[in-house]
Parts: structure tokens; C-alpha cells; sequence
């Protein structure tokens, strides 16, 4: 009997164990997934939590419910593998031991890398709406806020849901005016990044809707500290943006156990092959979600699109043979502008978002790059399908690899040029 | 791709004018493009240029500013005195490497 091991049950985790367990020989291969407890987080949900568009009770789900029986489900701390032992050693000290490793563990948000974010102002000023605890907080501090400058931060790319910080700016411009306070409110955006996403075109389309907004940027700025005191955020370019409340991304790093194991870069990410997942220095280890350091977005939909082409390769793999199918960098996410209206991107490895229209069998195109209302109710869609379609792993009339049907391709040498 | 002269050699770039093959690159070469754009080189200057390129070669990509200060041992502020404003592309534009990837 040989042993597949997977450390993390979060969306990647649980979907690659969900799948593969369907696809290997039941006499032939162990699935077992490793998690610290049984809470599930729907993480895209924890953009709605601060405006009490989602309750927080309901962002969470039991993690053992959506892995299917036959897979073992071990509720550990990961503290290390052991790549030429072919081990993960636990925090109660068990010694697990594996012939195929996959590393699904995630980033989490990392507010002590910077200074001046932890301290007395941490969950009084200074807020994160990265984490369960973080979102129900900024719940509680947004609805009795009187209004003044509330600045949303992003230290240091990547992070995980790039588009999310955008989205909550643009949620709160709706939110203060629902409130009849969005005079009392000077929202700024402050990103490391030249402008307000990574890709030039959609870059383009957020900095008109930040502009639209009423949103000001504040760009290339790389954040070197908080001075909780004065409410001031200094880059290492000694420029200051003040604020009354401060909604921080924090770093966003890889588990302390890849550093630990020397599995990991800078950010403790896994480094792979971006087609096939597989670690580049053991051949033995993949490493499946926001926990790989591929350059595409760090997403639910990517991890999903991911995990349909890996499985096909690590079905070839576990026969011994060689792997024959390629990742494109898939990602496709909705973007939430306010006002019930939301916009989408769809783009891989080597085609930037583009506007245009996205097909979607049984639905009818969707568009790209503008606000619609179609698109928030897939935004809301996303909810019900991530629990009952991708987790399980059950098919999206989606195809993993992207398409360029519907997209406006005549930009790409225009904007170019 | 575009090709340009510097010091004295034809190189080839790109169309923000990164030098585009690493062979093409040597110290005067590096020299020519610090000037280029505002900076006079010196020692420290020399050592952040030598350690991103020899990590490009281990690596295959751009080292990070959170590279250069975790692996390269480098003080991220001082990077920001030594090449104002945006140090990593500048470093990058200098050591004659790709554009740091823009994140994803
Ligand atoms: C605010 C926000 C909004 C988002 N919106 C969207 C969206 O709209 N669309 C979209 O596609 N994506 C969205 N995302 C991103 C999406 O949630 C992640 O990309 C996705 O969850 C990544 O899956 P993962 O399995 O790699 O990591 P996770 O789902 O985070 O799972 C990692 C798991 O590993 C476990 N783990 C880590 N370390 C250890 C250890 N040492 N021991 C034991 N267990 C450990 C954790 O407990 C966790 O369960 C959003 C994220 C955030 C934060």
C-alpha cells in the first residue's frame, strides 16, 4: 500500500484529495490529509464580513464534510518533512511517512513582518480583513466608524486574491454612501504596485473605477513602517500617507514548516515546475494552491483549474510514467465594485486580462473588464459553487485551460506598443 | 528585438530598454547604464549588482527587494539610498537583467 499524503485541507487540499481519491486504486494508494482543525473558512466571504453582507457564521463549514469517507483526515500541526526520509513529523509527534507529497498549506497574512502593525492599535485602527478574525473585528469597527480617512494598504505583492484589496475599497465607497457618511469618508488606496493591478490593462480599467470612486492611489509605495501614533504609514522612499483607520494586506507568507524543511523560498513557497506543480528539487513533492510560487494569481478558481490538470499527471506519475499534461496559469475572478454590480477577469501565463466577452455553457456570456450585474451574481454564484462543486471536485462547464474566445485580442498589440 | 550601443558594444534590449541576454552584459557595460540613468557607481553599488547577478543565474528570474534583503543579506532602506525610488528595477535596468516580473 503506498501513502498520499496532503498537508492542508483548505480548497486546494481538499479538492486534490477528493479527485485523486476517485482516480487510484483504493488496494494500491492511502489518501490522508493533515489539518490543524475542522473549520473550513470560505475565504472569499471575508470580504463581505466587514460590511455585514455575510454573516460570520456563515463562512465556516467542517472540513471532515467535505473530504469524501475514504479519505483519512488527521487533525495535526504540520511541524516539518523530512524530504530524504520521505516523513512529515507532527506537533504530538507522530511520524508520518509518504511516497508522493503534496504541500497544499496555503499563505497566511503576516502583520508582524512590518513594523507598527502589532501592537496596542492592532484591532482599534489597524485591521485585516485576511483572516476569520480579522474580518469580524473590521465588522465591529466599521459600524459604529464616524467617517475620516480610511486607507487600504498592501504592503508587499503577491498576496493571495490580488483583486481583493480593490474590492474593498470599492466596497467601502458603497458602504459610507448606504450610510449617508461617504462626504465624512477620504478613502485611499496605497499599493507597492505603479498602478492598480499587476497587468496593464486591467491595471487601466480599476484606475478609472478607483478614479470614478472618488478612490485616490497612492502608488510605488513601498511600505516600511506604521507609526501607530501619529497614523501615519512611512515608505522606504520617506514618503507618509496618514490615516484615521488603516485596513492593512499584510505580507502574505507560506507556512513556517516549508521554511523549516528548506522547501521554501523568501515567502516560504514552494518552488515548482509551473506546468506540472512537481517541487524542482524533489521529485517526490508537489505542491498544489497558494502555497507554490507559479506566477499567476494566488485563487480559489486558480488552485481549481490547477488540480484538473494535475491529476491527470499524477495519475501518469503514480503508474510511472512520465507526465504529459501542461498548466496554463489559468485564473479567472470576479472583482466586486459596489452597488450589486461586479467585474470579471479571466487570463493565464502569457494572456494579460482582457475586455471582451466570456463564454459560459448554459448561461451565456459574461463580460470581462466591465461592471455588471450578471457578473455580482456570479461573484454571489461562487459561494454555492465552491462548497458543492469545486470542493467535492465534481466538473465545472468550465474548461481548465483558458480560452481567447470572446476576448478583445487586438489589444494586446496595441497596448504594447 | 532592438539593439543599442553601449560603451562601445552593440547589445540587445528590449523595448524599455532592459539588456535582454545575460552574456551580452559586463561591468562597463553596467557602468554606462547606471549612468544612464543617474547613478554613480561604488563599491556597495557593485556588490547589491554582483549578487543579483549571480542569483539570476542560480534562479533563472530577478531576485526580489525581500530577496536581496533576506538571501542577499541586503538593508532594504539602503537599497532605497543607493537607487532611489524604485531600486529593483533600477538594480535590474544596471545588471543588465529582465524587468523584475510584476507580480501576479
Ligand atoms: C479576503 C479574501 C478573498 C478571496 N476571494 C477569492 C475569490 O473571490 N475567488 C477566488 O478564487 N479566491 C479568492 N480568495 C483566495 C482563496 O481563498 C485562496 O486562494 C484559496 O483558499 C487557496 O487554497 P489553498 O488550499 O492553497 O490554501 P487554504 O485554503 O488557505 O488552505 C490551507 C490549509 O492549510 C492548513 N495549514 C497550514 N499550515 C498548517 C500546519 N502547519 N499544520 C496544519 N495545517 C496547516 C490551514 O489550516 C488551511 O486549512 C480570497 C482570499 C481572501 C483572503
Amino acid at each position: 500500500m503506498k501513502n498520499l499524503l496532503i498537508l492542508g485541507g483548505g480548497t486546494a487540499g481538499s479538492i486534490a484529495a477528493n479527485k485523486l481519491r476517485r482516480r487510484l486504486p483504493t488496494d494500491r494508494w492511502a489518501v490522508t490529509v493533515v489539518d490543524s482543525d475542522d473549520d473550513h473558512r470560505y475565504q472569499p466571504g471575508f470580504l463581505f464580513v466587514p460590511f455585514g453582507t455575510y454573516r460570520p457564521d456563515q463562512v465556516t463549514r467542517s472540513r471532515r464534510r467535505y473530504l469524501s469517507g475514504d479519505v483519512d483526515l488527521v487533525y495535526a500541526r504540520i511541524e516539518r518533512v523530512v524530504p530524504d526520509e520521505h516523513v512529515v513529523e507532527l506537533s504530538d509527534g507522530r511520524r508520518l511517512p509518504y511516497d508522493a507529497l503534496i504541500i497544499a498549506s496555503g499563505v497566511t497574512p503576516r502583520p508582524d513582518q512590518t513594523p507598527g502593525l502589532l501592537g496596542e492599535e492592532w484591532g482599534r485602527t489597524i485591521h485585516e480583513f485576511y483572516t476569520y478574525d480579522g474580518s469580524v473585528a473590521l465588522a465591529r469597527a466599521l459600524s459604529t466608524w464616524p467617517g475620516g480617512r480610511l486607507v487600504t494598504s498592501v504592503v508587499e505583492m503577491p498576496i493571495k486574491c490580488p483583486v481583493a484589496p480593490l474590492e474593498f475599497a470599492f466596497l467601502a465607497d458603497s458602504h459610507f454612501q448606504e450610510r449617508g457618511i461617504r462626504d465624512r469618508v477620504e478613502l485611499t488606496y496605497v499599493t507597492p504596485l505603479p498602478g492598480a493591478f499587476t497587468k496593464p490593462i486591467a491595471a487601466k480599467a480599476f484606475g478609472s473605477t478607483l478614479s470614478d470612486k472618488g478612490i485616490d492611489v497612492e502608488p510605488d509605495f513601498m511600505l516600511m513602517e506604521v507609526d501607530p501614533e501619529r497614523r501615519v504609514l512611512v515608505s522606504y522612499d520617506e514618503r507618509e500617507v496618514p490615516y484615521d483607520l488603516l485596513v492593512v494586506v499584510p505580507v502574505n507568507m507560506g507556512a513556517d514548516f516549508v521554511a523549516a524543511s528548506g522547501l521554501g523560498n523568501e515567502l516560504n513557497l514552494v518552488p515548482v515546475d509551473k506546468q506540472t506543480l512537481q517541487s524542482k528539487a524533489h521529485p517526490d513533492v508537489f505542491a498544489l494552491g497558494d502555497a507554490n510560487d507559479i506566477p499567476t494569481s494566488k485563487a480559489g478558481s486558480v488552485a481549481h483549474f490547477a488540480i484538473d490538470v494535475f491529476v491527470e499527471n499524477f495519475v501518469e506519475y503514480a503508474t510511472g510514467r512520465p507526465m504529459t499534461h501542461a498548466f496554463d496559469g489559468h485564473a479567472n475572478c470576479f472583482i466586486e465594485t459596489g452597488h450589486g454590480k461586479a467585474m470579471l477577469i479571466d487570463f493565464n501565463y502569457d494572456t494579460e486580462p482582457l475586455p471582451g466577452r466570456f463564454p459560459v455553457a448554459g448561461l451565456g456570456p459574461m463580460s470581462l473588464l466591465k461592471q455588471t450585474r450578471l457578473n455580482h451574481l456570479g461573484k454571489l454564484a461562487f459561494e454555492w459553487i465552491y462548497w458543492n462543486v469545486l470542493l467535492p471536485g465534481r466538473p465545472l462547464p468550465l474548461p481548465a485551460d483558458m480560452s481567447l474566445a470572446g476576448k478583445r485580442t487586438d489589444l494586446l498589440t496595441t497596448a504594447r506598443s | 528585438m532592438p539593439m543599442t550601443m553601449i560603451a562601445g558594444h552593440e547589445v540587445s534590449v528590449d523595448d524599455e530598454g532592459f539588456m535582454t541576454r545575460y552574456d551580452e552584459w559586463d561591468e562597463t557595460t553596467g557602468a554606462a547604464l547606471a549612468a544612464a540613468i543617474g547613478i554613480e557607481m561604488t563599491d556597495e553599488h557593485w556588490d547589491a549588482i554582483r549578487f543579483m547577478r549571480s542569483d539570476y543565474q542560480a534562479q533563472g528570474a530577478t531576485p526580489t527587494i525581500r530577496r536581496l534583503s533576506t538571501v542577499g543579506g541586503m538593508d532594504t532602506k539602503r537599497l532605497f539610498t543607493l537607487f532611489p525610488k524604485k531600486p529593483a528595477k533600477k538594480m535590474a535596468y544596471i545588471a543588465g537583467l529582465p524587468k523584475p516580473a510584476g507580480c501576479v
